[in-house]
């Protein structure tokens, strides 16, 4: 074993040795950089978020400028579009999605509405919005709730669409074989079996669809606009904390701009959160 | 050759004629066989040959797979599954599966998975029946012993000899006619294979058994019949070479293909 002239296969190592430590070198310092900036948008959100929070923040409705108020009315506008949206968008992603994985993955119309939904799924959520404007806004003359509704709708449809049709097919072939050969129709194999085993992934597509819509302003700016006031009818224009965080941070009125940075951290609080319980839900899968 | 009087073979699935195809690629071509009645069937043969194929047929199972095509026609107690009025799904209650891997669903207990079936098949049941139905298929599967404290368990947590033999009991539990088994033992040490060979032998009492296997040793030890299949090479057909009562097939073959392929000289 006392090889005094370098094998080449040895040197063949040591460099291989100096490559791998290269490429963690690259992956550490690449993770790094974007750990940086997120920890600064973080540090930062919370500042100044924190210094705008107080109990008013929660119960009274948006002030005019250099007055004292809060976001109670975008907070209820933003939850209820959301939820609603969510309701909407949800049922129909994971059935379309259930189509792709499960009854036709290889036919033409398959091949057709993943490459929609691709363009769907990677459409400015701008043009979403403008879509809205002109089929709901323009033609019933009123911003509304319901359009906001909508708007945030689409968005959510090709995500979970994506997410389910995916998590379906991680779900291996021997199970579904093995309801079949029970003698189970095809539609309980699906409920029963194939999709819960999937469970955990397709409600995480759908939390993440959730966090993503939750921080949409531009599909609310041309469908649900904004509202001083409190309210719970969807044919009027309706509240958001996007959108109000939009025009008070815009404005020169530091109530405002306080109140916008108080947004901001509700925001960034409850997507974090969603991406916890999504990233929880999908490890207990084991 | 003892006895002079044959006993009577009453024939359980009789397959006529059949040939299958993937897409364009005609996989199984000209099968006839008739496979007795509360007896074991082996099929063997070199891997590519069909046989897994052909025994996908007798319930059915290709059916999942897209692009897979049967012609000709496979009777069960003289009806044809492939006849236009028939489900496929009331075919699969009645001749049941395992397969290779062992295939509990993961998410229940053990209890659940040998009720799965009759769950799946939207049957309701009393909880003293279900009780009765776990207790009698786990019995009959040879696993009731060693499980009987841990039903609420997860089924994924049994060795692997263990989750085959919850398979089988699975199966048995929708009280099928005949048992179809895909190389059960290919993926279990010799203990766990030697458990399901003597659990074959008991369950042809009540059920016609047909097993795929690359073991031939397996073969001779379980089966009372054994049809080798072969294939002329690659993209070709596979083909019936030869059916006849095992002792037969191993020790005096008519078909020198059959004795090459026994005697290991291929395959």
């Amino acid at each position: 074993m006392s090889a005094v002239i370098l094998d080449p296969r040895e040197a063949k190592y040591a460099r291989r040795k100096i490559v791998n430590k290269v490429a963690v070198g690259l992956s550490l310092a690449a993770m790094a950089f974007g750990l940086f900036w997120l920890a600064w948008i973080l540090l930062e959100t919370i500042l100044m978020g924190v210094g705008g929070l107080a109990v008013a923040t929660f119960t009274q409705m948006t002030p005019p400028p250099n007055e004292v108020g809060g976001l109670a009315n975008a907070i209820y506008g933003s939850f209820l579009m959301v939820m609603l949206a969510t309701f909407l968008g949800a049922p129909i992603g994971i059935m379309a999605g259930i189509y792709l994985a499960e009854y036709n993955p290889h036919g033409w119309l398959a091949s057709i509405t993943r490459f929609v939904n691709d363009i769907l799924l990677s459409a400015p959520s701008i043009v979403l919005g403008l879509f809205v404007y002109a089929v709901v806004v323009a033609r019933f003359k009123s911003f509304s709730g319901w359009a906001g509704v909508l708007a945030l709708a689409l968005i959510v449809i090709p995500v979970v669409i994506r997410t389910t049709e995916n998590m379906l097919q991680l779900v291996p072939a021997g199970l579904r074989e093995a309801a079949y050969a029970l003698g189970a129709p095809k539609w309980k194999v699906i409920l029963s079996i194939t999709l819960k085993a999937a469970r955990a992934g397709v409600v995480t597509g759908i939390l993440l669809a959730v966090a993503r819509i939750a921080g949409e302003t531009a599909p609310l700016l041309f469908t649900a606009l904004s509202n001083q006031f409190w309210t719970s009818n969807l044919g009027e224009p309706m509240a958001s904390l996007p959108v109000t965080i939009f025009k008070f941070a815009m404005s020169p009125y530091e109530n405002w701009q306080h109140l916008a940075w108080a947004g901001v951290f509700l925001i960034t609080v409850a997507v974090l959160g969603l991406n916890i319980l999504a990233r929880v839900l999908t490890r207990q899968k084991h | 050759m003892a006895s002079l009087t044959k006993s009577v073979e009453k024939s359980k699935i009789s397959v006529k004629d059949l040939n299958f195809y993937y897409g364009k690629f005609h996989a199984l071509k000209g099968i006839n066989l008739e496979i007795p009645e509360n007896k074991v069937t082996a099929f063997i043969g070199p891997s590519g040959c069909g046989k897994s194929t052909f025994l996908r047929t007798l319930n059915r199972m290709h059916e999942v797979i897209p692009g897979a095509r049967v012609e000709g026609k496979v009777m069960i107690d003289g009806t044809n599954l492939y006849a236009d009025d028939v489900d496929p799904v009331l075919v699969r209650r009645q001749v049941g599966m395992v397969f290779q891997r062992p295939n509990p669903f993961p998410t229940m207990s053990i209890k659940e998975n040998v009720l799965a079936g009759v769950r799946l098949n939207n049957g309701k049941m009393s909880k003293t029946d279900a009780d009765d139905l776990v207790e009698r298929s786990l019995m009959g599967a040879n696993l009731w012993n060693e499980v009987k404290d841990r039903l609420d368990k997860p089924g994924s947590g049994l060795s692997g000899g263990q989750q085959q033999r919850l398979c089988i009991a699975r199966a048995i539990a929708v009280e099928p006619d005949v048992l179809l088994m895909d190389e059960p033992c290919s993926a279990l040490d010799p203990i766990s294979t030697l458990a399901i060979e003597d659990l074959i032998e008991e369950l042809k009492a009540e059920f016609t058994i047909v097993i795929v296997t690359h073991n031939m040793q397996q073969a001779s030890r379980v089966s009372d019949k054994t049809a080798f299949f072969n294939i002329a090479g690659t993209g070709a057909p596979g083909k019936l070479i030869e059916f006849d009562a095992t002792t037969t097939i191993f020790e005096n073959p008519n078909v020198q293909a059959t004795e090459d392929y026994i005697s290991g000289r291929f395959g």
